[in-house]
């Protein structure tokens, strides 16, 4: 599903070149659950980033199913991330005046879908994660699994090829992380492509595979 | 692709504004000020215009003023109006012999003048007259009588009195054949005008007394000026439609009067009130966009507001555009909810300046007894004002909320 060859970021800050990614070239096939590791600043969530079309490849090629993301224009890039991509953040990042309803459809709103297929859509996906009876919460109504689990629905809103997740379980405590890593695993076991990136070694052991950075490149590649 | 329906962006613009209700109202408030000022100002220029016209058409109808022009010397400079002595009694007679369609002449003089009666006194307008004043001029005679061409030829120290001068001499008494004192001479009052009232310009149209022309050249006036001169040629015209008419013939008659050969310059004006009206009208115009232009400066300055606030709710908000952005918004979305809220603020603001305005010159026309102008074009042209205001100043706001790269955005706490 996805090719990636000889992908290489640099960024300027101030006036040093500092190299995120070095050279990465992977294959992630569809329906694999991989876990992304390496201490902070190792280039895991600049890969991340480029997976997920929000930042751009200095150098090398990015192919999803055949397209050249790397080449995608501005728009382009918002709707790949639209359909294609469902983002889980360790902060949540719901949107605080929207019910869970409206946060769940958000990304519905962007793909110009109706005001009823969204609702229809959204309850549905918050059924899923087991909150049928939150749906008006606001997210400060919530706990921290619960909005995770908010999160999580609006990330399947239109169906996306692949699961980004950036250290979801990082803002919560380890009971809830494991309930959050078991709808993950759900998720995946259903056929969904979901690509974890942290630093904790648990939460990369329920990923089938492991793939260590460290300084920009691949230092480990290892199926379980 | 189809992306998010432009019903939705208002959605999430409306949103925001709602969410901070009294951050909202405060930032349109300028927008407020603005638009009331314009709308205000407008109308009461309007009014104003309504009021000039009731009062110039109040001066008297189908006539024209005649006046002294002192010709343009080598210098270019010009007398004021009024300022000359061309105008005589021979004038006067050569358009009343002349000039067929007009209805009524009256030459008059005025000068100020202390007024004395019963240890009371004022100072007031001595205006000298024939009797043909009271129709050129549409004015009746209350009680008593107006002097006639007798009282004139013998010289008579008779003097008809404006309410005003009867108000403030004796109170409610009646004055008829009470002797006052003008300037010390003695005079006889057989009349009383009837009320016509303020001006415009707050000029209190009563407050005159009428004498014959003779008596107050040579009694008030004094040596000041020519025994045979007058100020002022009133002529009033049978019918409206012959003012041109009039106007041309007595331009004629006085210059084959005064020797004025072609070419040159005449030493009189004539003025029909139609040209003074459209003159004032002019000016009052002129005045009013002044205003109007000063008051849109308050406009542009809650524009400026709408800017700031614009600017800090992108920083406030930037995670959220993040986030949108993340989850497909495109850029061209991001502007347009945040140009919509702009917009929105201020097109709220102006719907209620507008309103306000209309109040306040409606409370200002009551006050001030003086004729309620709505401005009906104002109506739409207050709103897409505001719309535009909205939009120029949300645009640099907007375009910074679009430009924000997501990663950094999501990073932002």
């Amino acid at each position: 599903m996805i090719q990636i060859e000889d992908l290489t970021k640099t960024y300027v800050m101030g006036d040093e070149t500092v190299t995120a990614l070095d050279g990465v070239s992977l294959t992630i096939g569809r329906g694999e659950s991989i876990a992304i590791i390496g201490p902070s600043g190792s280039g895991k969530s600049t890969l991340m980033n480029i997976l997920g079309g929000l930042d751009r490849p200095s150098r090398g090629r990015y192919r999803f199913e055949g397209d050249e993301v790397a080449r995608f224009s501005d728009d382009q890039l918002a709707d790949f991330r639209n359909r294609r991509i469902g983002f889980v953040f360790q902060s949540f990042q719901l949107l605080p005046r929207l019910s869970a309803l409206q946060n769940v459809a958000l990304p519905m709103v962007y793909a110009g879908a109706t005001p009823r297929a969204r609702r229809e859509r959204a309850a549905e996906l918050l059924e899923r994660v087991g909150l049928g009876s939150r749906m008006g919460h606001r997210p400060n109504q919530l706990s921290g699994g619960q909005q995770q689990r908010v999160a999580i629905a609006r990330s399947l809103a239109n169906q996306p090829d692949l699961l980004l997740a950036d250290e979801p379980t990082g803002a919560l405590d380890s009971a809830t992380g494991i309930e959050v890593l078991g709808l993950f695993q759900k998720l995946n076991a259903e056929g969904l492509t979901v690509v974890l990136v942290t630093h904790d070694r648990g939460v990369a052991d329920a990923a089938r595979r492991r793939i260590a950075f460290r300084d920009g490149r691949v230092t480990e590649d290892v199926r379980s | 692709m189809s992306g998010a329906s432009p019903a939705e962006i208002v959605r999430f613009a409306a949103g925001a504004i709602i969410a901070h209700p009294l951050r909202s109202g405060l930032t349109s408030l300028g927008v407020v000020i603005g638009v009331a000022a314009v709308v205000m100002m407008t109308s009461i220029g309007l009014g104003a215009q309504k009021r000039v016209t009731d009062t110039i058409s109040g001066l008297g109808s189908n006539l024209i003023i005649v006046t002294p022009l002192q010709p343009r010397t080598a210098g270019g400079v010009m007398g004021g109006a009024g300022s000359g002595q061309s105008l005589s009694d021979a004038d006067t007679e050569a358009i009343e012999r002349q000039v067929e369609e007009a209805a009524a002449v009256a030459p008059a003089v005025t000068g100020m003048a202390q007024v004395t009666a019963d240890g009371a006194n004022w100072n007031t307008s001595i205006v000298g007259v024939t009797p043909e004043y009271l129709e050129a001029r549409d004015l009746t005679v209350a009680s008593g009588r107006m002097f006639d061409d007798r009282d004139a030829r013998q010289g008579r120290k008779v003097a008809v009195l404006g309410p005003t001068v009867v108000t403030q001499l004796w109170g409610e008494a009646d004055p008829i054949g009470k002797r006052i004192r003008i300037r010390g001479a003695p005079f006889e009052v057989i009349g009383v005008l009837g009320s016509k009232g303020q001006s415009s310009f707050g000029r209190d149209q009563d407050d005159l007394i009428l004498s014959p022309l003779e008596t107050v050249r040579s009694r008030i006036i004094g040596r000041r000026i020519k025994a045979d001169s007058v100020q002022t040629i009133y002529v009033k015209a049978v019918s409206e439609g012959e003012l041109g008419t009039v106007q041309e013939e007595i331009d004629a008659v006085l210059r084959t009067e005064h020797t004025i050969g072609p070419g040159e310059d005449d030493d009189f004006q004539t003025q029909n009130l139609a040209s003074i009206l459209e003159a004032s009208r002019a000016a009052i115009g002129a005045f009013t966009v002044l205003l109007a232009a000063i008051a849109a400066v308050s406009l542009v300055v809650g524009g400026v507001g709408i800017m700031n606030i614009m600017l800090v709710a992108v920083t406030e908000r930037t995670r959220e555009i993040g986030l949108r952005m993340a989850l497909g918004a495109r850029r061209r979305d991001v502007l347009t909810q945040f140009a919509l809220e702009s917009v929105a603020l201020s097109l709220v603001g102006g719907v209620i300046g507008l309103g306000i305005g209309l109040l306040g010159a409606a409370g200002i026309a009551a006050i001030a007894d003086w004729p309620f102008a709505l401005p009906v074009w104002a109506i739409p042209v207050a709103l897409s004002f505001s719309s535009l205001v909205g939009l120029v100043f949300g645009a640099y706001p907007a375009w910074r909320a679009a430009r924000l790269d997501p990663i950094e955005a999501l990073r932002r706490e």
